[in-house]
């Protein structure tokens, strides 16, 4: 009986205490309605105060991109802000130029909805839906990337060259949803249908979810499109460079552009990798060069092992290389980039070296 | 029970036995919170509030719970655990009331869980077997004594920062001097009254 007592009156405190704390809870926590006023009129919510201003703004259908999903480690969610809430958080500084901090713009998930808010969001934010995407094919196109394809419950408006986020469902040991963003890799003209590329990160949640644990007939939960990544409606030769699963944006701005017949602009697109087994979609390239004269493919390895007959070296070598002799100096050139956020870096510090001011990207960290 | 007059334990707790200087319990959050003033003076309200409230709890756990049931092998469980809810209630409040002074105590807020001089008032409190009453001005001495201390020494460092300081002292060294220097100030108030 005596061994009964201590756990009971330890668990009986702790109980009297845990109510006591959600009581308050529900008393302190209570911000009552209040309005959210977005873009000086144009859109107002009345919303139940208290919860970050990014789970606030979704819960009415407007979905701020966010690639970690709300935990301020990609500081993605910026919103500006016009009324006071308040100093900046540690959490928020990172992610914040002085620019940004002067113009009072703040990490959506961070802040929390206490009272009226006025905001300013990017119209085009108001199209972004959330969609159910049921899985209907699940590819390996190498060893460690899969390509997926999502069949959407209704008709998706995107450019080529945006991204969506994915919601990963609880698994194992994973209690919580995770979001992450993917690039589309299918043309906009499929409008119902998603194709998307997701390299298996070691120990990454959504990428080992996709890998080990998703199959046909799973539906998953997508919100797009974002980004400000996609084809300038220009006539400038366009450098585009990808690495691995960076290849998804790129695909889908090219064969959009065949699709809607561009095919007066040249397009060099170098796609970098590290030997034979971590290149895909090769045949699918080659045959587009044939029939689009101003299309240039150029694969490059950086440790070929077998018999590789196409450019060995790091992707930034190869682009200079061609930038120094094919490519004509005389034309305006843009850049276009999707790879590691250090792949970016370095391609745009050459790309600006040799005059190309333009350059294009969305960064995932 | 000892036979000492509240107002005399009060008093006594603030300036002759401060639990910071002459016992040095609560030193981590003294010597980061102490950087600016307004925080300091933030952080002293905050463990002011949650001594006396954890003093005045544990003292009725310890008479009601623990000494009954004989379960004074889980007493630093028990202090802990009420420490721990009424910080949590505390941190809810001030987010409300203050989200700024929220914002600028950080980490230190929930950390208050684990200072020890929290824990050490309740300790004390038990051990020199106060009554409800003494154990109200104990822990409310305490607290007032704690957040007098935190705030001397912010005002202190504020001067010091502008003056020409060592090189090699800079920072936390000037610190943990100016804290000794406080520290025999105050107990040179020790042989007016005694409490232990």
């Amino acid at each position: 009986m005596d061994i009964l007592v201590a756990p009971l009156i330890v668990g009986l405190i702790s109980a009297v205490l845990s109510a006591l704390i959600v009581v308050v809870d529900s008393i302190v926590n209570n911000y009552g309605e209040v309005e959210i006023d977005i873009n000086s009129g144009k859109k107002k919510l009345k919303v139940q105060g208290g919860r970050p201003l990014l789970f606030t703004l979704a819960s009415e259908n407007i979905f701020i991109p966010s690639a970690c999903g709300g935990r301020g480690s990609c500081g993605a969610c910026k919103v500006k802000v016009l009324s006071d809430v308040g100093e900046y958080l540690p959490t928020e500084l990172p992610y914040m130029s002085k620019e940004e901090i002067a113009q009072n713009i703040r990490l959506s998930c961070q802040i929390k909805v206490k009272k009226n808010l006025k905001i300013e969001l990017p119209e085009e934010l108001f199209n972004v839906k959330k969609f159910k995407g049921t899985v209907i094919s699940l590819e390996n196109v190498t060893h460690d990337i899969k390509e997926v394809k999502l069949k959407l419950s209704e008709e998706i408006n995107f450019k080529a060259g945006q991204y969506v986020q994915l919601v990963i469902p609880p698994y194992d040991k994973i209690k919580q949803p995770t979001q992450r963003a993917y690039s589309i890799a299918s043309t906009p003209s499929k409008k119902d249908e998603i194709e998307l590329l997701i390299r298996l990160v070691p120990g990454g949640i959504a990428t080992t979810y996709v890998h080990n644990y998703l199959k046909e007939g799973d539906v998953l939960e997508v919100i797009g499109p974002f980004g400000e990544f996609y084809m300038r409606d220009t006539k400038k030769d366009m450098i585009c460079v990808a690495g691995g699963s960076g290849m998804a944006p790129i695909k889908s701005i090219i064969f959009d552009m065949y699709e809607r017949n561009i095919l007066d602009r040249n397009v060099w697109y170098f796609f970098g990798a590290r030997t034979e087994k971590d290149l895909f979609y090769v045949e699918l390239f080659r045959k587009l060069e044939k029939v689009w004269d101003k299309f240039h493919f150029i694969p490059a390895l950086s440790e070929p092992q077998k018999d590789w007959d196409g450019e060995v070296g790091l992707i930034t070598d190869v682009m200079v290389k061609y930038l120094e002799t094919m490519v004509g100096k005389e034309t305006e050139k843009e850049g276009y980039l999707c790879g590691s956020p250090g792949m970016i870096n370095a391609c745009e510090t050459l790309l600006k070296k040799h005059g190309i001011n333009e350059v294009y990207y969305d960064k995932f960290a | 029970m000892p036979d000492i007059n509240p107002l005399v334990l009060f008093f006594a707790s603030i300036f002759t036995s401060n639990i910071l200087l002459s016992n040095f319990l609560g030193m981590c959050s003294f010597i980061s919170i102490s950087k600016s003033l307004k925080s300091s003076n933030g952080l002293g309200m905050a463990v002011t509030m949650v001594m006396t409230v954890t003093t005045v709890l544990n003292w009725g756990v310890e008479k009601y719970i623990i000494v009954p049931f004989q379960l004074e092998y889980l007493r630093y469980i028990i202090y802990i655990i009420v420490i721990a809810a009424v910080v949590q209630i505390l941190e809810m409040v001030i987010d409300r009331v203050s989200p700024n002074l929220y914002i600028s105590l950080g980490i230190f807020l929930p950390l208050i869980t684990v200072n020890c001089a929290i824990l050490g008032v309740a300790l004390f409190m038990q051990l020199r077997n106060y009554s409800l009453i003494q154990s109200v001005f104990f822990g409310f001495g305490s607290g007032i004594g704690w957040w007098l201390a935190i705030v001397l020494l912010a005002a202190i460092r504020a001067k010091v920062d502008k003056s020409p300081v060592p090189a090699p002292l800079k920072g936390v060294g000037i610190t943990l001097i100016t804290i000794g220097i406080m520290a025999m100030a105050f107990i040179g108030f020790a042989g007016m009254i005694n409490v232990q």
